[in-house]
C-alpha cells in the first residue's frame, strides 16, 4: 500500500511523466508507421527486396537497447536533445513488427481476388487502397500492436540517456534501493502498455474485414 | 459462324514463353462477334493463357492480338480491361464489400453517379436471377452458385461487349452447375456478347459453345462446332468424345436449338 500512497503523494509527477512516456511512444509509433507500412508493401510486391530489408530490419532488433542510445548520443543534431534521440531509437525498434506484419499481411491476400479486380480494370493504386490494404488492415495493426507494447517497455530505458519518461522513476529508485519509486514508475508503464493493447485491440478488430 | 465484320477478338500467331517452358505456340484464332469459344483442354494446355492474353493479365512472347480490329498491345490496359467482363472460378468477390459493392465498383470508379448505380446493380442482380435483397450481403454468406452469379453480374456490370468467363462454374454441385449453364445461354440469347469461356468439361463446352477450340499442350488442335465435335476423327478430339462417353449428340444439339 506504500507503493499508492507514494503514487499519490507523486501524482503530478507521475501524470507528467506517463505523459512523457506517451509521447515518446506515439511519435516514435506514428513515425514507424509512416515508414514501415509503405516499405512493407513495396516488399510484398518486390519479392526480391523483402530478404534485405526484413534482414535490415531484423538487425536493428538484435541491438541492445541501451547500446543502440549510446551510439547514437555522439550524432550532432540527434545528440543536442535526448528526446530526439529516444524518439529515433524506439521508431527503429518498431519497424520491423510493423514492416512484416504489413508484408505478411498484403500477401496473405487471396491472389485469385487480386487479379480478379486486376482483370476487371482497377489500376494498382485502386487495388492497393480498395483491396490490398482494406484486407490486410487487421493482420497490419496486430504489427502495430506489437510495436506500441514493446515502445513502452523500452521508452523506460530512453530515461538512461535522459530522455525522460516513466524510467525515470525506474532508476530513481534503482538508485535509492527503494522499491516503491521503482514500482511508481514501472506501474503506470504496465498500464499504459496494457491500454495501448487494448486500444488497438479494438480498432484492429473493428477495422477487420468480413 | 460466318461474319463479314471485323472479329471480335483475333489471335495472330501468338506465342508465350515463360523462362524455357512454351506455354502457347502459334496460335492464330478468330472470334466473331456475339460468339461463344469455348477454349476446351487439360490442365497445362495453356487455356487459361489464351484467355488472360486477351486482357493483357499476360502479355505475349511474340504474335499479336486484336481486340475489335485494334492491337490490344497498343490500347489503354485500363480502358481495354473495363471493356471486357472478366469472371474466374469461385468468383473472386472482393470478401469486404457487400453484394452492391462488389457490384458497383466498376462502375464506381468510373464516376457513374449513386442513383444510375443502384439502378444497375439491381437490374443485374435481376438478370442473374438473384433476390433484391441479396443486395447487402457479404460473399461469405451466399451459396457457391450465389456467389457465382454475383460473378457475372460483375462482369456484366459496365455493360462491355466481350466476356472472359475462365472455369467459372467449376467448383459447383452438378445441379448447380446445371442450372447456371442453362441461365448463361438465356442470358446470351438476350445480350449477344462476346464470350470466350475456359473449360475442361466436353459437356459444358458442347452445351455452350457456337465452337470449341481444343487446345492440348500450347497448341491449337482444331476448332470446331459441336456436332462436328462429337463426329470429328481427330485423333484428340476423338480421344476427349470417348473419355466423355455416351449422350454427347444430344447435348451438342440442345444448346443449339
Amino acid at each position: 500500500m506504500n507503493v499508492i500512497r507514494f503514487i499519490l503523494q507523486n501524482h503530478t509527477q507521475v501524470l507528467e511523466l506517463s505523459l512523457e512516456h506517451l509521447w515518446l511512444v506515439g511519435l516514435s509509433t506514428a513515425f514507424a508507421m509512416v515508414i514501415g507500412i509503405p516499405l512493407g508493401i513495396v516488399i510484398a510486391h518486390r519479392p526480391r527486396l523483402n530478404k534485405p530489408v526484413l534482414a535490415g530490419a531484423n538487425i536493428i532488433q538484435t541491438i541492445p537497447s541501451l547500446a543502440l542510445f549510446g551510439f547514437l548520443l555522439p550524432v550532432p543534431w540527434l545528440g543536442e536533445r535526448s528526446d530526439r534521440l529516444a524518439i529515433l531509437a524506439l521508431t527503429l525498434y518498431a519497424l520491423l513488427p510493423i514492416i512484416r506484419n504489413t508484408y505478411t499481411g498484403v500477401c496473405g491476400v487471396d491472389p485469385a481476388v487480386v487479379e480478379a479486380g486486376r482483370g476487371m480494370g482497377l489500376t494498382e493504386s485502386q487495388l492497393l487502397f480498395q483491396v490490398e490494404l482494406p484486407l490486410a488492415v487487421s493482420v497490419i495493426l496486430s504489427g502495430v500492436r506489437v510495436a506500441v507494447v514493446i515502445s513502452v517497455g523500452l521508452a523506460t530505458i530512453a530515461a538512461a540517456i535522459g530522455a525522460g519518461g516513466l524510467g525515470e522513476f525506474i532508476f530513481r529508485g534503482l538508485a535509492m534501493v527503494d522499491d516503491r519509486v521503482i514500482l511508481a514508475g514501472a506501474i503506470p508503464a504496465a498500464i499504459l502498455a496494457l491500454g495501448a493493447d487494448l486500444g488497438v485491440g479494438w480498432l484492429e478488430k473493428s477495422l477487420r474485414p468480413r | 459462324m460466318p461474319s463479314t465484320t471485323e472479329p471480335a477478338i483475333e489471335f495472330r500467331d501468338v506465342s508465350y514463353r515463360v523462362g524455357d517452358t512454351q506455354v502457347l505456340s502459334g496460335l492464330t484464332l478468330k472470334v466473331s462477334v456475339g460468339e461463344t469459344v469455348v477454349l476446351l483442354g487439360r490442365s497445362g494446355s495453356g487455356k487459361t493463357t489464351t484467355l488472360k492474353l486477351i486482357n493483357r493479365l499476360v502479355s505475349p512472347s511474340a504474335g499479336e492480338i486484336r481486340v475489335n480490329g485494334k492491337p490490344n498491345a497498343e490500347m489503354d490496359v485500363i480502358r481495354l480491361r473495363r471493356g471486357i467482363g472478366y469472371v474466374i472460378q469461385d468468383a473472386g468477390l472482393f470478401p469486404h464489400f457487400t453484394v452492391e459493392k462488389n457490384i458497383g465498383l466498376v462502375p464506381r470508379i468510373e464516376g457513374w453517379p449513386e442513383e444510375k448505380i443502384r439502378s444497375r446493380v439491381q437490374e443485374l442482380l435481376q438478370l442473374v436471377g438473384l433476390s433484391a435483397d441479396l443486395a447487402e450481403r457479404y460473399p461469405h454468406q451466399l451459396s457457391g452458385g450465389q456467389r457465382q452469379r454475383v460473378g457475372v453480374a460483375r462482369a456484366l456490370a459496365g455493360d462491355p461487349a466481350i466476356l472472359l468467363m475462365d472455369e467459372p462454374f467449376g467448383a459447383l454441385d452438378p445441379l448447380t452447375r446445371d442450372e447456371l449453364q442453362r441461365e448463361l445461354l438465356l442470358l446470351q440469347q438476350r445480350l449477344h456478347k462476346t464470350i470466350v469461356f475456359v473449360t475442361h468439361d466436353l459437356r459444358e463446352a458442347l452445351r455452350l459453345g457456337s465452337r470449341i477450340a481444343l487446345m492440348e499442350a500450347g497448341r491449337l488442335v482444331t476448332v470446331l462446332a459441336p456436332q462436328e465435335f462429337v463426329k470429328s476423327s481427330d485423333p484428340w478430339a476423338a480421344a476427349y468424345v470417348r473419355a466423355f462417353g455416351d449422350g454427347l449428340e444430344s447435348v451438342a444439339n440442345r444448346g443449339r436449338s
